[in-house]
């Protein structure tokens, strides 16, 4: 694909999805993949989640992996086609939205509001944090219980335990995580 | 802009607000740079306990709107703490300087992808990583939780959520379809309580 109007239906395709990432980017992967591997073609599956895979490994928000799949898709001008159409669009929504919330700080609503979504941000959050430990710990070998997941698992808790416990830089988790994600790949098959 | 600064008082416990657009791309460079697997975690960090810009409340109620508004949380998150310090001007700060130098490092990924992806190594450390960084998202939302001390009745909603995203795996929309009417309901009558009194 290298067309104006290929580049032109991923545009529109993004920036409708634009709207309805509510709770995160990630929540409209599943789209993402049925249009560009199922429909168009674009790429293979693998190619799409390995996209997904690096990004969240990267520095830098999670998003970013649009940004590899337009690459994927179309070259350079696909990235910045995909991760502007998918970035644009919400945050001059969001944009718009915050200013009208803060000019009615007092009101009844907007306390209410405040009160009110705090709780939810909170499950949403430790929701998300479950969800991607286990995408990220299960395909080690399907869903069997072995020892590879179980070291995995291990790793999560003690991750959580430092950075609760602990004030230190959680980087070194995520430095321990690499080293027991590459020794995993070293043992018995 | 001072005078964005100056309508926003020093509160106790918290370092003076950002005077710059300057110091807000920084920040989030700073963040951004260190969130392998996720930025929210060290946006919490950053702000809440390095640079003390803001208290957890304040802090759990942006990311709230962030959440809940379509578009990618860190990028809402990015967008409103930076209005709420510098108005416009601190929101673009704040939102170009997550995205620059990240974007850079995930060029350079698009280019080597073909030739390092298929080493199990590779492979095997990106999985680790994976799990540390999830497991930091999660104890975010904990750190964030442990702020209801005190007021664990408050937290309810949290729990609901919890169940139903998390563990039962329900649809976000039909969640939230039940769960925010119950939470902002129970929050209108209790402000609208402590208002009387």
């Amino acid at each position: 694909m290298n067309t104006g109007a290929d580049l032109f239906s991923l545009m529109v395709h993004f920036a409708t999805l634009s709207f309805l990432a509510i709770s995160g980017a990630i929540s409209t992967a599943p789209d993402m993949h049925r249009f560009l591997v199922e429909e168009k073609h674009w790429m293979t599956h693998t190619q799409f989640s390995d996209s997904i895979a690096l990004a969240q490994a990267a520095p830098g928000p999670n998003i970013l992996f649009v940004a590899l799949l337009g690459f994927q898709a179309a070259g350079w001008s696909g990235a910045v086609v995909a991760l502007g159409s998918m970035v644009i669009p919400s945050s001059i929504l969001v944009f718009v939205t915050w200013r009208w919330k803060k000019s009615r700080e007092d009101t009844h609503l907007v306390k209410a509001l405040r009160m009110g979504l705090s709780p939810i941000a909170i499950g949403l959050t430790v929701s998300t944090g479950l969800i991607l430990i286990r995408t990220a710990a299960v395909p080690v070998s399907g869903l069997v219980l072995d020892w590879r997941i179980a070291c995995l698992v291990a790793l999560v808790a003690a991750t959580l335990a430092f950075s609760l416990k602990t004030k230190r830089n959680p980087l070194w988790m995520i430095g321990l995580g690499a080293v027991v994600g590459m020794l995993l790949t070293l043992g018995p098959q | 802009m001072a005078s964005f600064n100056s309508s926003i008082p020093q509160v106790e416990g918290l370092a003076p607000p950002p005077q710059s657009a300057t110091e807000m791309f920084w920040a989030f460079s700073n963040l951004a740079l260190r969130g392998f697997g996720g930025v929210l975690p060290w946006a919490q960090r950053v702000i809440v306990e390095e640079k003390r810009w803001m208290n957890r409340d304040d802090f759990l109620e942006v990311l709230a709107f962030a959440q809940l508004l379509p578009g990618p949380n860190v990028c809402n998150l990015a967008l409103m703490i930076g209005d709420r310090f510098l108005g416009w001007r601190g929101a673009l700060a704040s939102f170009v300087g997550m995205f620059v130098f990240p974007a850079m490092i995930v060029a350079c990924m698009a280019l080597f992808y073909d030739k390092f992806a298929h080493f199990p190594l590779v492979r095997g450390a990106l999985q680790g990583m994976a799990c540390a960084a999830a497991a930091l998202i999660m104890s975010t939302g904990i750190k964030l939780g442990l702020s209801y001390r005190g007021r664990w009745l408050w937290l309810l909603p949290a729990l609901g959520g919890f169940v139903a995203i998390g563990i039962v795996r329900r649809p976000m929309l039909e969640t939230l379809l039940w769960l925010l009417p119950l939470s902002i309901g129970a929050a209108w009558w209790y402000v609208g309580k402590t208002a009387k009194k």
